[in-house]
């Protein structure tokens, strides 16, 4: 008993200073990228190839995605705000819901499982087949070539992404409220347009969604720059890079939503 | 260091974790030679050719390139260093998301400031010579092991480098493109004027195109010699290596506990006590 106590502390001991140093890790893995990203502006071509693999392929999901909520939005808005007769904020309220928290979380959390996976696997596969490696003996390096690109793809496409989330959103919620159950469509624009402030909503949004970028880009980048070269390996980096980006994004929103809000008083 | 001399290692120690990998080591490479390491698998083989492109320190000891130890440069002269190098690895380790020619191309267009046009020219040339010209479209997934092998070798020899370093080159390759590859290595070492170093647990293919071999055994350097001194090597590690036995100074079982006591047949004294 006293033995197995001794061996779950022990357990715990160790993943904890392991977590703390991957945190460490992670920040000087950060650091570097930064370093190194003279070459993605110097050779843009490079950025945008990866803007069309990480951001342009994520369209379609973010924008069925964000018609879809939108639509449930509009739906189960009309339905609390007709007791209260205010069917009309039905605009204001799909349209404040998507751009101050569902547009940045619910795309950021969509980007980390479509677009930070997959740069996850590539960069752990080209890890274990020795790809980067090869690049850094032609004495090319692999966080300026590899990483860093992929990195400011990253920060450039999630709050676009995120902008066209709540575009997609407010426009199933258009459809829903107005089309299907028949709100004034004078009313749903105006409310809209009157109740939601361009720097305090619009933009705290997109700052938020900024943040989400980086955050996401830079655990995907690492998890896969991180990964054992195996297969075990990559599949676990890749799980670790959706599980840990989810929280990651999450924690920030709630951090980041209090300083927005005391900022708005 | 003599002159004479591209590639010095000298006295050099290297350790995972504490656990040894290579001791005391000391070999030669001069210019324009093509230089083979030898040994079994895990040998250390690899982590020598690690050493002198300067991805990994020695423990004690120095690597030293045309005059200049390695583990002291920077990371700007490091990098000066392998542009004038190159290295072939295992499974070729072509970049998976560019075609053959845009592989082929990319030390050029990383490094040299060319006009696409010589770009194209330069690339094409080095295809001919690996036989694949008319392969340059193609995706490294659609290559045989062989052809991506060969194409990795066009990449490796495309910025005309004074040091190429062939990890395995032989590897999982059939006889056909093993001989293939072989013949390019030495055609190719001699046509650039470079220095070679491979890699290998490939006898045969080796001793027919090297001009120096070396021997490393558990670390060691066992053996070394021109092809004609190891066929009739007397240390028993390369003759066990150059015959193929399957007993020896390697021995064929990883270190184990007492067979008899693993499998249950019982340790001798307790056989004793029943008694």
């Amino acid at each position: 008993m006293l033995e197995r106590t001794r061996l779950t502390l022990t357990r715990v001991g160790h993943n904890f200073i392991e977590n703390v140093w991957r945190v460490g890790a992670m920040a000087r893995f950060f650091a570097a990228l930064l370093l190194a990203s003279g070459t993605s502006f110097n050779r843009f071509r490079l950025v945008m190839r990866e803007v069309y693999f990480t951001g342009v392929l994520s369209l379609i999901i973010i924008v069925v995605s964000g018609l879809f909520v939108g639509m449930v939005l509009g739906l189960q808005g009309y339905e609390t705000l007709q007791k209260y007769g205010a069917t009309e904020s039905i605009g204001v309220l799909v349209a404040l819901s998507l751009v101050r928290e569902l547009g940045p979380v619910v795309s950021a959390l969509l980007f980390a499982s479509r677009a930070g996976s997959a740069i996850t696997a590539e960069i752990g596969l080209m890890k274990a087949t020795e790809q980067l490696t090869a690049m850094d003996m032609m004495a090319v390096s692999p966080m300026a070539r590899v990483i860093a690109p992929r990195f400011w793809a990253g920060v450039i496409s999630m709050p676009m992404l995120a902008a066209l989330f709540s575009a997609m959103g407010v426009f199933g919620g258009y459809l829903v409220g107005v089309v299907l159950v028949g709100v004034d469509n004078g009313a749903f624009w105006s409310q809209m347009q009157a109740a939601v402030d361009f720097r305090y909503d619009v933009m705290n949004g997109v700052v938020k969604s900024f943040v989400f970028g980086i955050a996401v880009t830079v655990i995907a980048t690492f998890e896969g720059f991180d990964a054992p070269p195996t297969a075990e390996g990559v599949s676990g980096a890749t799980t670790r890079t959706v599980v840990s980006s989810a929280l990651t994004i999450l924690a920030l929103d709630l951090v980041l939503t209090a300083f927005m809000l005391r900022g708005n008083h | 260091m003599t002159a004479d001399n591209l590639v010095e290692i000298d006295d050099v120690t290297f350790a995972y974790d504490r656990r040894p990998v290579l001791e005391r080591i000391s070999m030669r490479f001069p210019r324009g030679k093509l230089v083979a390491i030898m040994g079994s698998s895990g040998c250390g083989k690899t982590t020598t050719l690690r050493l002198i492109g300067g991805q990994i320190k020695p423990t004690r000891g120095a690597v030293r390139v045309n005059g200049r130890v390695v583990h002291e440069m920077g990371r700007e002269e490091l990098y000066a260093m392998r542009r004038r190098m190159s290295m072939l690895f295992q499974f070729g380790a072509l970049f998976t998301d560019l075609s053959v020619f845009d592989n082929v191309a990319f030390p050029l267009r990383e490094h040299a400031d060319l006009p696409e046009a010589m770009v194209r020219d330069l690339v094409l040339m080095k295809l001919e010579a690996v036989g694949l010209r008319g392969a340059h479209d193609l995706m490294p997934a659609e290559l045989s092991g062989g052809m991506a092998r060969r194409v990795a070798l066009a990449r490796a020899v495309v910025a005309d480098p004074m040091l190429v370093m062939y990890d395995e080159p032989f590897a999982g390759l059939d006889p056909i493109a093993m001989s293939v590859i072989g013949t390019l290595i030495r055609r190719l070492n001699d046509a650039l004027g470079a220095t070679s170093i491979i890699v290998t647990h490939d006898v045969v293919e080796s001793l027919q195109i090297v001009d120096y071999l070396y021997f490393v055994a558990e670390g060691r350097v066992v053996g070394e010699g021109t092809p004609e001194q190891i066929r009739a090597a007397p240390v028993p590690v390369v003759h066990q290596f150059v015959h193929g036995e399957i007993d020896g100074p390697v021995p064929f079982h990883y270190p184990a506990p007492d067979y008899s006591q693993d499998v249950g047949l019982g340790a001798p004294r307790a056989e004793a006590a029943h008694a």
